[in-house]
């Protein structure tokens, strides 16, 4: 009786933790992970494994050696781990992945404070270094079927090739050149529907990045529907563009966030040298972010216009 | 009417004691009577040590304008006039009544005529009410407005959206022909020609009585809120009923309203019609360490300790005691604390719900800032703090927080989010008086 606990209001608060949202994106996350493998085979799967296990690894090593608590409880590296590995095309070396994991982990998130401190999103700053490093490597695409590599869908229509694009189901499906965990749009959607529902992100910058795409196709004349559907823009609006570090807090922030993804895809796209642009989109509108923020802090109900 | 309400949170609910009629506890053997029980001034005691004191008769006088009265709530001999700790931390006088176990009422007590606004707003002083659901101010300076035509919708509040709390219910239940006689004091003596009932539907049998009640009545409309913590929250409730915002640092009257609680306006009914002032108070005990939850009524003073032994006692080791509801109710360390004229209830808490979650570093999730039901930034709030920059606290607006908890509750790795506004607060407040002193 002595010892009562004395401590601020609330109270009571809200199962949900850090390991809990984590753990929301991995389930979301699974279908694309599995489709993966339909699409692509085992390899993806060994991608993943080594993508993952790189992050876990990479992120105990390095609190351990910053003497920092352990923080692999979170499920972090394993989302960033699982996220990279979707990213990159199934011929991938084993070592290559492993090694844009590590960089994710310690260069764009560790020594930048950890979660929640980093400005980039570490699978996209990842996915850069290596399309940079490892640009053989990165861009040698295969049909899921086919053991010779073939052009993206992206890649057809900026080489005028538009009528060899794969039908609409097949976009939908996945079945057709790109990174393992890009293409099968009904598996991102699927995530996506269940990150809504939990809650775990919020409709704004999705729709916001894919509505800017599909607009602004129309008016640049570039096919819209396999303008959104490839090129890995589903998953980089519903799983990368929704990062909590990496993109601003407000509604309205996550609007414009949203919409400037969407502007620089379409630009990139249309005149830049890699067709699919979506990464890169993120990463410069990552930096952005503090600004963003600064222009659309909320304004308080009530609070009198001076 | 309104597209939407406010953002706030989905908490438990818990309310076990909601179909539990209040029982009234049998005198204590020694009441505290504080003498500060409201904002305002305290209370200036007209007894000494020694005397012999009735249930309701008056013990200390309001000490002005901002202030109230203050009645004996047992019958016995008046032991002591000392300083006591209040559960807020700050201390009182107060007067120390011993009981003489036959809680006789004050023989003078009579009901009280009221035939025009003047005498309406005395009885209401006279009965010593005060905001029971929150800080406690004054009931008559509330309602004493020069101009009763700058006031249009009087709203009255039933939320009671904070989990566990079910004493409002049992008032509402117990005393409905009080409050519906208040209710039309308030038509008459206010020209009231608009009063809201603004109640959370997970109450359907308080809204069913209350329907049934004021049927006749064209002035009383009964909202339904959605049961969405906070409720109750004076701001919310006049957003959520009337669409008006309350500007900052104006009051609910600057927009047309005012909010009263509806235990309030039921202690007020009671005074009128039967002369019995505010001497006691419906109370939620429960929690996971209360042997047998209840409503209880109980005398002004009595102290937290035997309100808890009326209810059986403990039934697990208690780790922490909640004066008030889970979300902005104060954690005790003395069971001799009294209980108040504003207070609701009673939570003991075993080892596993007091324990406090573990922090971890700020995802950015944005949740905060999403279910904050004024829309202010607890995570830019938090970092101004923390640079000692009271410029940003200033324009963050972080003196319209109503400390309701939402973002402390909703935040996934745990930060003391509501905790830090306070402190901000107080921060700001403190910047402030420098300045001037200059
Ligand atoms: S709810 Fe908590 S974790 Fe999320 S942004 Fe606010 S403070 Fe950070
Ligand atoms: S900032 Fe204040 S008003 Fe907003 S949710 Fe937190 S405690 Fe409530």
């Amino acid at each position: 009786m002595s010892q009562l606990f004395i401590s601020a209001s609330p109270h009571i608060r809200s199962k949900n933790t850090t390991t809990r949202v984590m753990l929301d994106v991995i389930i979301a996350l699974m279908p694309a992970v599995v489709a993966s493998f339909l699409l692509f085979g085992g390899r993806s799967l060994l991608l993943v494994a080594t993508s993952v296990a790189t992050a876990v690894l990479a992120e105990f090593l390095f609190n351990l050696i910053c003497k920092k608590e352990n923080t692999l409880y979170d499920l972090s590296a394993v989302v960033t781990g699982i996220l990279l590995a979707l990213n990159v095309p199934v011929s991938l070396p084993l070592w290559q992945i492993a090694v844009g994991s590590a960089f994710a982990i310690i260069a764009v998130k560790g020594l930048f404070g950890g979660i929640g401190q980093n400005f980039a999103n570490p699978a996209i700053a990842a996915r850069i270094m290596m399309i940079l490093s490892f640009g053989g490597t990165m861009s040698v695409f295969h049909y899921p079927a086919d053991t010779v590599a073939s052009a993206t869908p992206l890649a057809m229509i900026s080489g005028g090739a538009e009528r060899m694009l794969p039908d609409t189901l097949d976009l939908f499906l996945g079945r057709y050149a790109g990174c393992i965990g890009e293409t099968c749009s009904l598996a991102l959607i699927l995530g996506g529907v269940y990150l809504l529902i939990r809650k775990v992100i919020s409709w704004h910058t999705p729709v916001a990045f894919i509505g800017t795409v599909f607009v602004g196709s129309f008016i640049f004349s570039m096919p819209p529907v396999a303008e959104i559907l490839t090129g890995g823009l589903l998953l980089g609006a519903i799983f990368m563009a929704t990062d909590y570090s990496t993109t601003p807090i407000t509604k309205s922030g996550k609007l414009i966030f949203g919409f400037g993804c969407g502007l620089i895809t379409l630009l990139i796209r249309k005149w830049g040298s890699y067709p699919e642009g979506v990464s890169f989109a993120i990463l410069f509108m990552n930096i952005l972010t503090p600004y963003i923020e600064k222009w659309t802090v909320s304004k308080p109900l009530g609070g009198a216009k001076k | 009417m309104l597209g939407f309400s406010l953002p706030g949170v989905r908490v438990p609910h818990r309310k076990t004691t909601a179909h539990m009629p209040a029982v009234t506890m049998p005198p204590p053997a020694l009441v505290t009577i504080p003498m500060q029980q409201h904002i305002g001034a305290p209370a200036t005691p007209i007894v000494k040590v020694g005397d012999n004191v009735t249930v309701g008769q008056v013990i200390a006088n309001a000490g002005g304008y901002v202030s109230s009265p203050i009645h004996a709530s047992i019958s016995g001999v008046v032991k002591a006039i000392d300083q006591v700790q209040l559960t807020n931390g700050t201390f009182s006088p107060a007067i120390v009544i011993a009981s003489d176990g036959e809680m006789t009422p004050c023989p003078s007590l009579a009901p009280v005529s009221v035939t025009n606004y003047d005498e309406f707003i005395t009885a209401v002083r006279d009965s010593g009410a005060v905001g029971f659901g929150g800080a406690g101010f004054p009931t008559s300076v509330k309602l004493d407005i020069k101009d009763t035509s700058c006031v249009d919708t009087i709203l009255i509040n039933i939320a009671e959206c904070e989990p566990y709390i079910t004493s409002d219910t049992q008032t509402v239940m117990a005393d409905t022909d009080y409050i519906v006689y208040a209710i039309k004091a308030l038509h008459q003596f206010l020209n009231a020609n608009n009063i809201i009932i603004g109640i959370e539907k997970n109450k359907p049998q308080c809204i069913k009585r209350l329907s049934v009640a004021t049927q006749e009545l064209s002035y009383v409309t009964i909202k339904s809120l959605p049961s969405l913590y906070p409720q109750g929250g004076e701001k919310v409730m006049i957003y959520n009923t009337t669409g008006r915002v309350v500007p900052e640092g104006k009051l609910p009257i600057d927009v047309g309203v005012i909010v009263i609680n509806c235990t309030t306006l039921a202690a007020i009914a009671k005074y009128i019609l039967t002369g019995m002032p505010v001497v006691s108070k419906c109370l939620t005990v429960d929690g996971s360490a209360i042997a047998s939850p209840k409503n209880v009524i109980v005398p002004i003073g009595t102290p937290i300790s035997d309100v808890i032994d009326f209810c059986g006692g403990y039934k697990a080791e208690p780790c922490k005691i909640l004066y008030g509801g889970p979300m902005m109710g104060i954690a005790v360390n003395e069971l001799t604390a009294p209980v108040l004229k504003n207070n609701n209830a009673i939570l003991a808490f075993d080892a596993k719900d007091a324990a406090e979650p573990k922090t971890t570093p700020c995802i950015r999730c944005g949740k905060c800032v999403s279910q904050c039901p004024v829309n202010l930034n607890p995570v830019l709030i938090s970092k101004a703090y923390r640079n000692n920059d009271t410029a940003a606290l200033e324009e963050l607006k972080v003196n319209l927080c109503m400390e309701c908890g939402c973002c402390s509750y909703i935040c996934p790795t745990k930060q003391p989010l509501v905790h830090r506004n306070k402190l901000s607060k107080v921060m700001l407040r403190n910047a402030k008086a420098k300045e001037e002193k200059k």
